[in-house]
């Protein structure tokens, strides 16, 4: 079992991610329609990339957008979220060793405290996003079983790696197989669910900074104050 | 009965079909007949097929549902934070049903889509700023507007105003000859004011081509008079063109997109035809997005830009002040709590927040400009915005979204609204009469007239 799961399976499911994601996103490329959408993105490159850009990096800073900081509390919860799903499966030392023994790289390895922190970070601010989700009615009427069920498809291998972190020795087998089945069912499906905003985020905030960069005023004073 | 003889998904061509409409007043028998009307299911379905593409199809499958988006729509907070007014659900609920269906739809479902596209959403595009995605629910209920269209279900006031386009190429039954002719009556009117006074009329090369909303022609002439007014003051070399004048498009909000092209393709002609240096549109906001920021996508131009440089009135109030071509007496200034409204269409969807409050440096006194709050481009829509101004149906509910602007410029403490923008001009009118407030409300031409020093060669001789 632990074999195959970090044999083969290993290998599938970070392939079906990178060239699912890949596809995504040259599919959304091909997809754009300069008529259709009402944006000339190859006429105005230079609005346009300057628009795409400070539209994706804006988003990317806790409060550097107005509706960051109309909204703390979601603000605070999503980027903890988000910072440990993306630093802790890159950077814990024990998948650096994984990545150095499968494909001979390896990144820097976070601190094993610092490492416990943001997945304690990611586990705690998916509670409060559920308990976001269910609590106000604004969100809760606009929630389908999909937004749940990705909610926890996203957490899974977090919870699940924290106690195999802190299970008994005979129990840890058990939580470090349910840890890995997670991970990689959590790869294997983000091409095909809302997960695909791993890369379609990128594409949609470079789309609308290039429509309010080009058409949208980007051609005029002093740009969008996001 | 599938098609009505009134309301169908026949697009009005002609001037009988459009005085059959404006017999039937308020659209009574048109509603009454859309309670009957089919749902061609597979040329909806097609018309998706064909036109929706991946910027689409990702807002709906990616929108996380997060619910960022409510607290961005006045509707949803001026209607008691009702769910069913969070921007996503309204495009989820709609447009989002309509795809999960493939286009089988009912009869019921339409009227309600209706009200969704019309009467809770003004397209003011807020949301998008707001969505970390950057999902633009406006732009979605902007094309569900265009598939609501093609079915017939479209308020009466929204069928007829395309139709108007398709036939006039004007929001109004406004003839060029009637374009003209008013325009030189109002110059006759005010020329013993104004020496030297005058319109040129198609006049090759010049500066600046000025092109204006049909009402003006129609209800407010005046205007017409403060632009020529203004522009001879200045000493622009200017023109009108006879045909091509028209700048509004209630095409757009009818969501009528072959009605768009041709109407803007009226305005691009002129401009091929007299070739001036520079198109100004007159005070309006959507007819600036519609001829200036959408219709080079309408009429096909890669580039996305109108055949010649195109600008909002603001940016040549800017523009003249700024260089001394227009120059105000500072006796004259506004000395009075004053705001401006920020016109949708022309601040968030295209840029022009500077150039205002330039303009405000030039004509308030100094402590009396106070911003409401929001502003500039994450300003408040007038609630009057996308065509809900104008429909009579959905007047109730065009009512209570007013709120939202009364309470902003109630708190501002301004007793007077500078607003350069027709519909939002309305709406603030309207939100004057509905709810007394004791508010003034003006466009900037009027203002400025009063403040302006006119050279002496056009003062009247004693």
């Amino acid at each position: 079992m632990y074999e195959f799961l970090t044999g083969p399976m290993f290998y599938i499911s970070i392939a079906v991610f990178v060239i699912g994601l890949l596809f995504q996103a040259i599919r959304y490329i091909k997809g754009l329609d300069w008529k259709l959408d009402r944006v000339a993105y190859r006429a105005h490159p230079r609005a346009g990339f300057k628009g795409a850009l400070r539209s994706i990096a804006l988003w990317l800073i806790p409060f550097g957008t107005r509706s960051w900081r109309e909204q703390p509390f979601m603000t605070v919860v999503f980027f903890i979220f988000h910072i440990g799903a993306i630093a802790v499966p890159l950077f814990l030392m024990a998948h650096n060793l994984i990545l150095a023994e499968k494909f001979g790289l390896s990144f820097f390895t976070l601190s094993p405290a610092l490492a416990d922190t943001l997945t304690w970070g990611v586990v705690i601010a998916a509670l409060l996003l559920l308990l976001r989700r269910i609590s106000l009615p604004e969100v809760r009427s606009l929630s389908t079983v999909h937004d749940y069920f990705i909610l926890a498809l996203a957490t899974a291998p977090f919870a699940t790696g924290l106690i195999a972190r802190y299970a008994s020795a005979d129990a840890y087998p058990a939580w470090l197989i349910a840890h890995i089945i997670a991970g990689e069912l959590m790869l294997i499906l983000a091409p095909f669910t809302k997960l695909s905003h791993i890369v379609l985020f990128f594409m949609s905030r470079a789309q609308i900074g290039m429509d309010f960069g080009i058409k949208r005023g980007g051609l005029k004073g002093k740009g969008m104050a996001w | 009965m599938p098609e009505g003889t009134l309301c169908n998904k026949a697009p009005v061509d002609t001037e009988e079909q459009l005085k059959a409409l404006l017999a039937d007043k308020g659209g009574k028998t048109y509603y009454h007949e859309m309670k009957q009307l089919d749902i061609d299911r597979q040329k909806l379905w097609d018309t998706i097929c064909k036109t929706m593409k991946s910027r689409t199809k990702t807002w709906l499958n990616i929108c996380a549902r997060c619910g960022m988006c409510a607290d961005s729509c006045f509707l949803y907070r001026i209607n008691d934070r009702d769910p069913k007014q969070v921007p996503a659900y309204k495009v989820h609920s709609t447009l989002g049903e309509i795809i999960r269906k493939k286009g089988r739809v009912d009869n019921a479902f339409m009227h309600m889509a209706m009200e969704t596209a019309w009467a809770r959403c003004t397209c003011c595009n807020r949301c998008a700023m707001y969505c970390p995605h950057g999902i633009d629910s406006g732009i979605m209920i902007s094309y569900l507007r265009g598939l609501l269209y093609q079915q017939g279900f479209v308020p009466w006031e929204m069928k007829i105003g395309a139709g108007m386009h398709r036939v006039y190429r004007a929001q109004m039954d406004v003839t060029p000859e009637d374009f003209v002719d008013t325009f030189e009556w109002m110059i006759e009117e005010y020329e013993e004011d104004y020496i030297g006074l005058n319109v040129p009329v198609d006049k090759a090369e010049a500066d600046i081509m000025y092109t204006v909303n049909a009402r003006e022609v129609k209800h407010y002439p005046e205007d017409l008079a403060e632009a020529a007014i203004l522009f001879n003051i200045a000493g622009e070399n200017w023109t009108i063109p006879s045909s091509g004048w028209e700048l509004t498009s209630l095409a757009m909000f009818a969501g009528d997109w072959e009605a768009c092209r041709l109407q803007v393709e009226s305005v691009y002609e002129a401009m091929d035809r007299l070739r001036p240096k520079r198109m100004i549109g007159t005070e309006c906001g959507h007819a600036h997005r519609a001829t200036v920021v959408e219709g080079p996508y309408w009429a096909g131009r890669k580039d996305g830009l109108p055949p010649v440089d195109s600008i909002h009135y603001v940016e040549w109030v800017a523009e003249a002040l700024r260089t001394g071509k227009l120059l105000i007496d500072p006796k004259k200034r506004i000395k009075q709590p004053v705001t401006i409204q920020d016109s949708c269409n022309y601040i968030r969807n295209h840029g022009l927040k500077e150039v205002t409050r330039e303009i405000i440096s030039y004509m308030v006194e100094p402590g009396y400009f106070i911003d409401m709050t929001p502003n500039r481009e994450h300003n408040y829509c007038c609630g009057g915005g996308g065509g809900f101004n104008g429909i009579g149906l959905f007047r109730p509910q065009r009512n209570k979204a007013l709120i939202t602007k009364r309470d902003q410029i109630l708190d501002s403490g301004a007793e007077m609204v500078i607003a350069p923008c027709h519909n939002c001009w309305d709406a603030i009118r309207d939100l004057e009469e509905e709810y007394k407030i004791g508010i003034k409300w003006s466009f900037l031409k009027p203002l400025l007239i009063d403040m302006v020093i006119v050279p002496e060669h056009m003062k009247p001789k004693e």
